[in-house]
Formats: structure tokens, C-alpha cells, sequence
């Protein structure tokens, strides 16, 4: 079934399919793969089946004005749906249906997209690999014995399982790039700022952005541009016009400087991404991209600044599952105090609880300028790398992650080692630029590989082309 | 940096969090290895350097709006109260505040 959007609205425009039957084939499909993959938290099957009924009577003309008109989407479990379930993948918001709709879900839906259902994910969006859902892991449709990534695992394999053409994930430290490698699809994170968050449960504001997967570069594009723009209800969102990324999709490359940093091909890196990332690399330098050396000479200290940072933020971001307003309440609990904690340690799971205790720590009295305040001024120097780096080069190419996919279960108990899996996308989110995973090629167990190219702020009609390029 | 189980405890209670006995153990060997690892920051020389601060965008240009202050309608309370564990008369139930 090949479910990309040029494809689906060619049918569509020649009359050969309708919504409602592309959308009863796609429910058809979550239905059979949802025990083993367990892709979907919840599956939007009537609400999805009447939109896509309504959507088939003027579908030769919607698919002329409505860039996503009959497209069956799929959304992270994270994004609040009006009167759909919304769990963020904890039991503390397991029957939490909230009474309104995120930005980027709303713009979707008024694009003609038809929602089919609301994806698995870490809890709270904590994890590199979906085993932290309280709903139970996600496996990769590659091989099921492996992780699809995370924390956005259910997004990128609703693409990769042809569950959805496109799907929507957010991205703090890597959760649709690092998922997207791993499943062999596209997946974006857009430039802080550039995707509104209202709606968007918070794990650390100043790094979360909500950006698209795809089976292809276009799709990708596409749906960039239906969500993008600014939004009065969340006053980070940028002014700064959008422009049509679909258009910038010429497959020119001549000329592009793409920046390669030695510090993300050295120790640590498995051999088979090295040898495929750098393969990428020299495709776009075969068709004119120039390749220049740069350095970013913090890169060791990603890591730490991250998971302080990150911490720090969803220590204070998640203060507010406290059992009185929403969610899970513990029942046993006489005094408020009581409540507060029991429901907290009952409603969470290991590692939010974990992340929480972290960042709770970098903040407190006598830690606070040693952790948090020091990471802040890392982040600065961060920041003031990339600028440097971007004087020199247009892009920057990295590997999305240090290996491909490894197996369930296999880093479950060691934080640590999950964490450094994050090395080269924490970055990007610390410095607010955007980024893309592209595939690039398979290991010889068969597992996808990512190549990451980042741009600088607002710059992601260049990212994409280089991609589409690569892709081509 | 070692992190002892007291600690821990403390964190917890800062967190608002009532850990078991098992997992303030564990939580203490984990948090212990996450710490060692970022304590690594230390070697940084970070003199010529302020912290980064919020800005919208990174380097790029802002966008912090302000809106006029103007009341536009909202959830109402039945609403409102839809998703809460124990909503009472119009309001969110608790049980008892004082000497909690």
C-alpha cells in the first residue's frame, strides 16, 4: 500500500479511491498490526471513518485547495485531541480527554487531513527507545525484536508500517529524528519557534518543538507547511513567514557548503553509520555541494548540558500532576500532602520519576549554581559554536544517532547508556535549529541508518532540499 | 558524586514524590552515575561566558508578543471540572488541608 500524498491524491483526483476507502484500509491495518506493533494508544476509528465519508464527496476538488485533503494522519499521544483520549503514554493522564485541540492537530485537520489515531510514546516523552510507555513498548516494524526509537517510536511507525501516510511527533532532545533513523522514515524537527506548542503537554519548554514524519522528503515538506506559523496562543511561536517548502524542492544542490564536525565521527560511532553517513555525504558532493571542515569543540558536553537542562524544566513542568484538577488521584491518601505524593508516585513511571529527582537536584539550594546555572552558561558556548560553524557552512551533517536500532530490553536498566545515545541530537534542541533525519542506508543486520543535516534558524527550506537531494 | 539514600529522600520530598524503600535505592545508585557523568561540566572554563537565557528562536529574531488584555470566553466550570478525580459542587475536592 503506498499511502504518500502525491500518490493518494492522484487516486483521489482520478476518481480510483475515495477517503472512505483508504481510510477503512488504513483502520483495516492498525486493527491487525496493533496487538504486536502496539503503534496506537487510541484508534480515532468512527470520528476517522464519518470525516473521511464527509471528505468524499468534493475530494476531485479538495485535492486541488486543501494540501492534506484526505490524508489519514496519525498523532503522538502527547498532543491534545478534543474529546480524544489523551495519555501521554502515563497512567496518571490514562483517561485524561481534554477539552480542547492543539495547534498543530487543528491545522492538520483544517488541511483535509482525517486523524486516525493518537500514538504511543515514552512517558511524558522521556526516552530513546518507547520502552518507558506505561501502555508497554513499541516494537520496529523492521524487526520486532528491536526498539523503533523514541521517544516519538509510535509516530515513526505509523509511517514505516504504512499505518498513516504522515504523522506528527515532538522532538526535545532528539524523540523525531532518533525514531525516524531507526525506522528508516523522514522525520523533522522544526526551529524553535517555527510549530506552535499550544497544546503540546510541556516536558521542557525551552526545547520542545513538534515537527513531522514521512515516508519521503515532499511529504515531509508538505505537511511543515500546513503546520508552521505563528499563533497567538503560544507567544514563543515565530512571525517569520513560511515560506512553500514543497517548492524549494529542486534537488540543486551546487554550490551548498555542508559543515562535517570530526567530533561526531570518532570514538563511539558503530562503523556501518560511519561508512554510510559519509557515503551520504559524498553523494551531495558529487552533485556540487562543497564540503567544508568545521569544528564544534563543546560536543562532549552535550550530554550532561541536556540532561540537566531537560530535567530542570520537566521538574517544574510536571509539578502540575498533582491528582486535584486531571488525571490519576491516589485513593488512599488522607491528607493533601499525602495525595500529592502518593499520586505522583503511583501516576508516574521509573524514569519520569527519575528525571524528575534529577532535575529537582540540579535546582536546589547549593546545587543550583555548580548544575543548572552552569549548564546554562555550557548552552551559551553551544550556541556560540553553531554561529561560528554557520559562517563557514550552510548545513551541517552529522549520523542521527551512534548506532542503529538496538535490541528491547537491552539498555532498559542503564539510564546512563540511554542518555549518551542522545549525543547528536540534544544539541539542536539546546540551540533552537532545525534539523532532519534522512535514511541512508542499512546495516548489514538489515536495520536503517539516519543521516542528520542541520540548518540555521528558519532554514529548513534548505535542509529539505539538501535532503530531497540526498533522496534523489 | 556519591547521592546517599538521605538525600535522595530529600530530593524526593522537594519533588513531591512518596518513593518506596526499593526505589529510593536505586534511584540512589542511578542518580550517583548520572551525576559522576555530569559533574564532567567541571572542567569547562565558563569565566567569559553568561548563561544562555530564554529567547525565542535562538539568535534569530523574537517574536514575544503581548496581546491586549481583553477577556475572551473560556472553558466554563463544568467543563473545566470534566477530568477532575473528585469535582464537588463547582469545585476540585481535596481531602484535608490543614496539619496535611
Amino acid at each position: 500500500m503506498n499511502l504518500t500524498i502525491d500518490e493518494l491524491h492522484k487516486l483521489y483526483a482520478s476518481g480510483d479511491a475515495k477517503p472512505s476507502e483508504i481510510t477503512q484500509a488504513v483502520l483495516d491495518r492498525i486493527e491487525q498490526t496493533n496487538d504486536r506493533l502496539n503503534t496506537f494508544l487510541t484508534i480515532n476509528k468512527e470520528a476517522a471513518l464519518h470525516r473521511a465519508a464527509e471528505a468524499d464527496a468534493d475530494i476531485k476538488d479538495a485535492v486541488q485547495t486543501k494540501p492534506l485533503a484526505g490524508i489519514p494522519v496519525a498523532v503522538k499521544d502527547n498532543m491534545c485531541t478534543t474529546g480524544i483520549r489523551t495519555t501521554c503514554g502515563s497512567r496518571i493522564l490514562g483517561n485524561y480527554i481534554p477539552p480542547y485541540t492543539a495547534t498543530a492537530v487543528a491545522k492538520l485537520e483544517a488541511a483535509g487531513a482525517i486523524l486516525v489515531g493518537k500514538t504511543n510514546l515514552d512517558e511524558f516523552a522521556m526516552g530513546s527507545s518507547n520502552e518507558n510507555s506505561a501502555f508497554g513498548p513499541v516494537r520496529n516494524p523492521v524487526n520486532e525484536g528491536y526498539v523503533p526509537g523514541g521517544s516519538s517510536g509510535g509516530s515513526a511507525v505509523a509511517v514505516a508500517a504504512d499505518l498513516s501516510s504522515v504523522s506528527l511527533g515532538s522532538d526535545t532532545g532528539g524523540s523525531i529524528r532518533q525514531p525516524a533513523s531507526f525506522c528508516g522514515v523522514v522525520g523533522m524537527k522544526p526551529t524553535y519557534g517555527r510549530v506552535s506548542r499550544y497544546g503540546l503537554v510541556a516536558f521542557a519548554s525551552s526545547l520542545d518543538q513538534i515537527g513531522p514524519f514521512g515516508k519521503n522528503v515532499k511529504d515531509v515538506a508538505r505537511t511543515l507547511g500546513v503546520i508552521a506559523g505563528r499563533d497567538r496562543y503560544d507567544s514563543t511561536s515565530s512571525n517569520e513567514v513560511v515560506p512553500d517548502y514543497v517548492n524549494a524542492l529542486t534537488g540543486d544542490v551546487k554550490g551548498l557548503r555542508i559543515g562535517v564536525p570530526p567530533e561526531c565521527f570518532g570514538e563511539g560511532l558503530d562503523a556501518e553509520v560511519k561508512t554510510s553517513v559519509e557515503a551520504a555525504i559524498k553523494k551531495l558532493e558529487e552533485r556540487g555541494a562543497e564540503v567544508v571542515e568545521i569544528t564544534l569543540p563543546h560536543s562532549k558536553y552535550v550530554v550532561a548540558v541536556y540532561y540537566l537542562i531537560a530535567t530542570a524544566e520537566a521538574s517544574s513542568n510536571l509539578a502540575r500532576f498533582d491528582g486535584v484538577r486531571y488525571g490519576f488521584r491516589a485513593e488512599e491518601a488522607r491528607t493533601l500532602s499525602e495525595m500529592y505524593k502518593q499520586s505522583r508516585d503511583q501516576g508516574f513511571g521509573a524514569e519520569v520519576k527519575r528525571r524528575i529527582m534529577l532535575g529537582t537536584f540540579a535546582l536546589s539550594s547549593g546545587y543550583y549554581d555548580a548544575y543548572y546555572e552552569k549548564a546554562q552558561r555550557v548552552r551559551q558556548m553551544l550556541c556560540n559554536d553553531f554561529a561560528e560553524a554557520f559562517q563557514k557552512c550552510d548545513l551541517i551533517a552529522t549520523p542521527t544517532a551512534p548506532t542503529p536500532a538496538f535490541k528491547l530490553g537491552e539498555k532498559v536498566n542503564d539510564p546512563l547508556a540511554m542518555y549518551l545515545d542522545d549525543i547528536f541530537t540534544v544539541t539542536i534542541n539546546l540551540v533552537g535549529v532545525p534539523a532532519i533525519s534522512v535514511p541512508c542506508g542499512v546495516s548489514s543486520n538489515g536495520l536503517p541508518i539516519g543521516l542528520q543535516l542541520i540548518g540555521n534558524h528558519f532554514d529548513e527550506a534548505r535542509i529539505l532540499n539538501a535532503a530531497y537531494a540526498h533522496e534523489n | 558524586m556519591p547521592i546517599s539514600k538521605e538525600e535522595v529522600t530529600k530530593i524526593a520530598t522537594l519533588s513531591n514524590l512518596a518513593l518506596t524503600a526499593e526505589e529510593t535505592g536505586s534511584f540512589s545508585v542511578q542518580l550517583a552515575a548520572i551525576v559522576e557523568y555530569i559533574d564532567q561540566l567541571s572542567e569547562v572554563d565558563i569565566s567569559n561566558v553568561q548563561p544562555w537565557k530564554h529567547r525565542s528562536a535562538g539568535e534569530a529574531p523574537t517574536s514575544y508578543a503581548s496581546r491586549e488584555d481583553r477577556v475572551e470566553p473560556s472553558l466554563g466550570t463544568g467543563i473545566a471540572l470534566a477530568n477532575a478525580p473528585d469535582p464537588d459542587a463547582g469545585h476540585f475536592a481535596v481531602p484535608k488541608v490543614i496539619g496535611g
